[in-house]
């Protein structure tokens, strides 16, 4: 069974259209990076699997209608959303009393074990946390929370360095298996590049490439070639060029890599480079171009 | 800055985990808990005034009739305050009550964290349910709990000055009680009863105003009946209005101290039998369906 599948998954608001019709299969065990400009449509996607907003179109997560089954999915889903939204008033204590009283898959000790590690204390309210330890401790509770699907949306939004790669490496190390899935949503796309399995891009609702990063590297290849041959290198079609360092930077996808050797060093895109070189292209065309 | 550290954590203990299910009524219980956790005014409230109340008894009405020498007029005094102290509480829990119902759907969207709530397995259905117990369930036992023990510590103090004095405190005491038996009467009658209606609009308003919780839920009734007046030159909304919030019968200035409230005097068959009573519960059950609707599809504000 597929963790999350989506299909014709349309979602508008009163003038706009944040989602024009996604499909999308994503298989247990995976994490799964969604990037996309501001206003995309990312966390209307993410809100839909989670049951806070009705939509249109067939969804299932967890073999499960979100909307319609949100309480019962939630035993099965944990998610951190955009912004702090752990109550301001609550103390670490009571927190951890809820979520340990209404959750039947949260696993106490563990929570204070992650907890142990932190300055947090169970007298502070989450008024007097900094912002970093409001995120370890949504964080510790989360990674308590024996789930199959763990969404999160911008999580790191505002933290600085160190918070950010100790929110992935925690993530990584102390939760992340083969039975779980990861949806996340981040700008920092470079941070998390080596962390993903499998990458969406979305652009005005729409997919514009979803691909595991395996296809990603065989698929997409960038050549650095000087400036008298880039002539020679237009010749294959690039989907990009940008110029840096005296040379120019061409992208190319599914192209012949022998005939490209040629012309300079291959090397496999970053997801920045790729998001670019596609957002720039496909902008606002249809879903699939590009396949 | 103290960054974790990447030792790893013990494994989830599958076992306990798995086998652990959870009785419908445990989520319930929890989302009660964390009511009185956010909103401490609903026994804070009562009780700073209760305290108020006790001082001001004793160093008002004891210190008062200690200097009265004449006993007739010294038992009058010490009879006096009952009324107006449990007046007085059960005017504060209507009024933490209104403050309640009118911010609590409201807080969970201002301050986005009905998105963490909603990321548990807790059904909006159970939460409003929670809610809904505060101004029905919680509130009035606190008030009544609060009002009997302040009426009982009045009582003990105004004894020992009765005793001391010569005078008989027997006839206070049946009193008392018949004072409380007639409380209970009336927190049942009219905060649960009667204004059911009343609490569940400002929780449906609560769930649904983006903000000015209070004016939405109170200028456009004032509207409908100002309009009502202006095209038709009549008032049927406004003796609506006040009918819901008085009471089937009218208040009665006259009637005896005891009668807080003229559905005291109303025989409960008869309440029962009002029509008024059992429109507003219809009313009451469709603003907390439409409450937890609106529960489902509201987002931050």
């Amino acid at each position: 069974m597929a963790c999350i599948e989506a299909r014709g998954l349309r979602k508008t608001f009163a003038k706009t259209v944040a989602l024009d019709g996604i499909d999308l299969r994503i298989e247990e065990g995976r994490i799964v990076g969604v990037v996309g400009p501001n206003g995309a449509g990312k966390t209307t996607a993410l809100n839909a699997i989670l049951g806070l907003v009705p939509y249109q179109g067939e969804l299932r997560v967890l073999g499960r209608d979100p909307w319609t089954e949100r309480d019962r999915l939630m035993r099965d889903v944990s998610f951190i959303a955009d912004v702090a939204v752990l109550p301001r008033w609550i103390k670490i204590a009571q927190a951890l009393d809820y979520v340990a009283g209404v959750h039947p898959r949260f696993d106490r000790t563990r929570a204070e074990s992650f907890l142990a590690k932190t300055n947090i204390r169970h007298d502070n309210k989450v008024r007097e946390l900094s912002k970093g330890m409001v995120v370890q401790l949504h964080l510790a509770i989360v990674m308590a929370i024996d789930a199959r699907l763990l969404v999160l949306d911008e999580p790191t939004l505002g933290l600085d360095l160190l918070y950010r790669k100790h929110f992935y490496d925690s993530l990584l190390n102390d939760y992340f298996d083969r039975n779980r899935t990861i949806l996340v949503t981040t700008n920092q796309v470079e941070e998390i590049q080596n962390v993903l399995t499998d990458i969406v891009f979305l652009d005005r609702g729409r997919i514009v490439l979803a691909c595991s990063m395996e296809e990603l590297e065989s698929r997409f290849v960038e050549v650095m070639v000087k400036p008298e041959q880039a002539a020679a290198a237009r010749q294959f079609k690039p989907i990009h060029e940008r110029q840096g360092l005296g040379r120019s930077v061409f992208l190319f996808d599914r192209a012949d890599r022998q005939q490209l050797g040629a012309l300079g060093d291959l090397r496999t895109p970053t997801i920045a480079d790729l998001f670019i070189a596609v957002m720039g292209n496909h902008a606002g065309q249809p879903q699939g171009v590009f396949k | 800055m103290n960054a974790p550290s990447n030792a790893m954590p013990e494994p989830f203990d599958t076992k306990k985990v798995f086998s652990a299910t959870m009785p419908a009524i445990r989520p319930l219980y929890w989302s009660v808990r964390r009511e009185l956790w956010q909103y401490r005014s609903i026994y804070l409230v009562p009780l700073a005034v209760s305290a108020v109340m006790l001082f001001g008894f004793l160093i008002g009405t004891i210190g008062r009739a200690l200097s009265t020498p004449d006993l007739a007029l010294r038992r009058q005094i010490l009879e006096e305050p009952y009324i107006f102290a449990t007046a007085v509480v059960m005017a504060t829990m209507f009024i933490v009550s209104v403050y309640y119902c009118l911010d609590t759907f409201h807080a969970e969207r201002r301050d986005r964290s009905i998105l963490f709530w909603k990321s548990l397995p807790v059904s909006d259905r159970t939460t409003v349910l929670a809610k809904v117990s505060i101004p029905f369930v919680l509130l009035p036992a606190i008030a009544i709990a609060i009002t009997y023990a302040t009426n009982w510590i009045m009582l003990l103090l105004s004894s020992a000055v009765m005793l001391a004095s010569g005078l008989s405190a027997g006839p206070m005491w049946r009193q008392l009680f018949m004072l409380q038996f007639s409380l209970l009467y009336h927190l049942i009658t009219v905060h649960l009863l009667w204004y059911a209606p009343v609490y569940t609009w400002l929780l449906l308003i609560s769930a649904w105003a983006r903000r000015a919780a209070l004016l939405w839920a109170t200028v456009p009734l004032l509207a409908i009946g100002f309009f009502e007046k202006i095209v038709f030159r009549t008032d049927y909304f406004y003796a609506w209005l006040k009918y819901r919030l008085s009471g089937p019968e009218a208040y009665d200035m006259s009637a005896p101290a005891f009668a807080i409230h003229p559905m005291m005097h109303l025989n409960l068959a008869r309440f029962l039998s009002t029509p008024g009573l059992w429109i507003g519960f219809v009313l009451a059950a469709l603003f907390v369906a439409a409450s937890v609707r609106l529960r489902r599809y509201r987002e931050p504000v």
